[in-house]
């Protein structure tokens, strides 16, 4: 096994090929984690303001985190006219689950803000663009991050499941070690994978403490945000 | 135009009898999803209810459960598989129940990690014992949190289950995976909605389980955090 293991691994072939397929993983399950976090800033933010774009927006999201991953893949392609085995498709897909998991804690994170912050903001002056981009967003942040930290978890091990539609970053390690009955490249893309999901999970956790520079290492979190 | 195929094809009742056919296709499909996430249960809920009621462990348990998230099952069944024996139902009843694990654990344990401390303190002040307090009131009590996360695992092994049919298997995985193969688009797509719809289906059902399970003073509480550790 682990004689196998540094066979596959000491082939360049297989390193390149390795690490191409690496880089893929990353794109696929990076890119739609920003875009779907962009698209569920705006939403959120009008569903925390209006009450029936609230409820039409958590129930759609609630549906459509229902929808299987590759069945969303695969129905894709008749609904926006991509090729069925396109990149884009995984692309959109994902970006839509990212969206649909982050509205949810973006209503929730602004609904926690304390009234008497909000009120400040706006009685020195702070209009409502302003005042969500330099007040309520930063304030938001701690919550924020949580889901963002599932959404990317959540992205990282889903993109595998494209290699059946052929598009699956890692996941065509899978694939190609199934097919040949060889253990090596799906040990290794089992290993990169869970790597990946805790390198992206550390830099997210540095990057809400460097966002959030008023929480101190273990001053009381809730303080300021009210309870989240 | 490749809606009408769709449509064509759903609605042909060729499609859905006989051998292979989708009825069968979706019993296959429910059976691996209950015996993976019973299975699941089994052994996530004593450890959540566990851990949360004695306060001990709950780090690493979350932790645990965090990264078993993160296990991509398409290479978890394929690597069990190989090991264990292709065409045996063992390796892909277990790589879904390693999925279904993690809700149902950060489920179990913060629904009673989520009972009041005074709450607790009461029931050990009229007398109750410890295993009294667990089942009388943090358990009744962690319902809507336990429910969700089980809601959550349900959800996520439909999704996934259609992996099955890349290691040999059946379920709704086979007419997907065999129409992409020969390039049969309204098969593919037909199979793909009877999943979408079987997984919002099952969701429906299991909200008025819980509906019913969960004690009336609680329902105000119960919001689903399949998704939260």
């Amino acid at each position: 096994m682990i004689h196998d293991l540094v066979k596959y691994l000491s082939n360049p072939r297989n390193q390149d090929a390795v690490v191409h397929l690496l880089l893929v993983h990353i794109r696929l399950a990076l890119v739609p984690l920003l875009i779907g976090l962009l698209a569920a800033l705006p939403i959120g933010w009008a569903a925390q303001r209006y009450r029936r774009v609230r409820a039409l927006v958590l129930g759609a999201s609630n549906v459509l985190y229902t929808v299987p991953s590759l069945a969303l893949f695969v129905i894709l392609p008749s609904i926006i006219g991509t090729r069925i085995l396109d990149e884009l498709n995984v692309v959109v897909a994902l970006a839509l689950y990212t969206a649909a998991l982050l509205v949810r804690p973006v209503v929730d994170a602004l609904d926690a803000l304390p009234a008497h912050v909000l009120a400040a903001a706006t009685a020195v002056g702070y209009r409502p663009v302003r005042r969500f981009l330099t007040v309520e967003l930063p304030l938001a942040v701690p919550v924020l991050a949580a889901g963002v930290r599932v959404a990317s978890v959540s992205n990282i091990s889903l993109v595998s499941v494209g290699a059946l539609i052929g598009v699956g970053g890692l996941g065509q390690l899978f694939t190609e070690g199934f097919q040949n009955a060889y253990n090596p490249p799906i040990v290794v893309g089992i290993a990169l994978t869970l790597a990946l999901a805790l390198v992206v999970d550390l830099l997210l956790v540095a990057g809400r403490s460097l966002l959030t520079p008023w929480q101190g290492q273990r001053a009381g979190r809730r303080r300021l945000v009210g309870a989240a | 135009m490749i809606f009408s195929e769709l449509a064509d094809w759903l609605t042909d009742p060729a499609n859905w009898t006989g051998d292979g056919g989708l009825l069968q296709r979706v019993a296959e499909h429910l059976r691996y999803t209950v015996i993976a996430v019973l299975g699941a249960a089994v052994v996530a809920v004593p450890l959540g209810l566990a851990v949360g009621h004695s306060g001990r462990g709950g780090t690493v348990v979350v932790g645990l459960a965090n990264a078993m998230r993160a296990l991509p099952t398409l290479g978890v069944i394929t690597l069990l598989s190989l090991q264990l024996g292709i065409l045996r139902v063992g390796p892909v009843l277990l790589g879904l129940g390693i999925l279904a694990v993690p809700p149902i654990l950060a489920g179990s344990y913060a629904g009673v990690q989520s009972v009041d401390r005074a709450v607790v303190d009461a029931a050990a002040g009229v007398g109750m014992t410890s295993w009294q307090r667990l089942w009388r009131v943090e358990v009744p009590i962690a319902m809507p949190l336990l429910l969700g996360g089980l809601r959550g695992a349900v959800l996520q092994v439909v999704a996934t289950g259609t992996v099955a049919a890349y290691v040999g298997l059946g379920g709704l995985g086979r007419p997907l995976l065999d129409g992409l193969r020969v390039t049969d688009y309204p098969r593919v797509a037909g199979a793909a909605v009877v999943v979408a719809v079987l997984a919002v289906l099952l969701d429906l059902v299991l909200a008025a389980v819980q509906r019913q399970i969960v004690p009336r003073g609680l329902r105000l509480a119960s919001r689903t955090v399949s998704g939260v550790a």
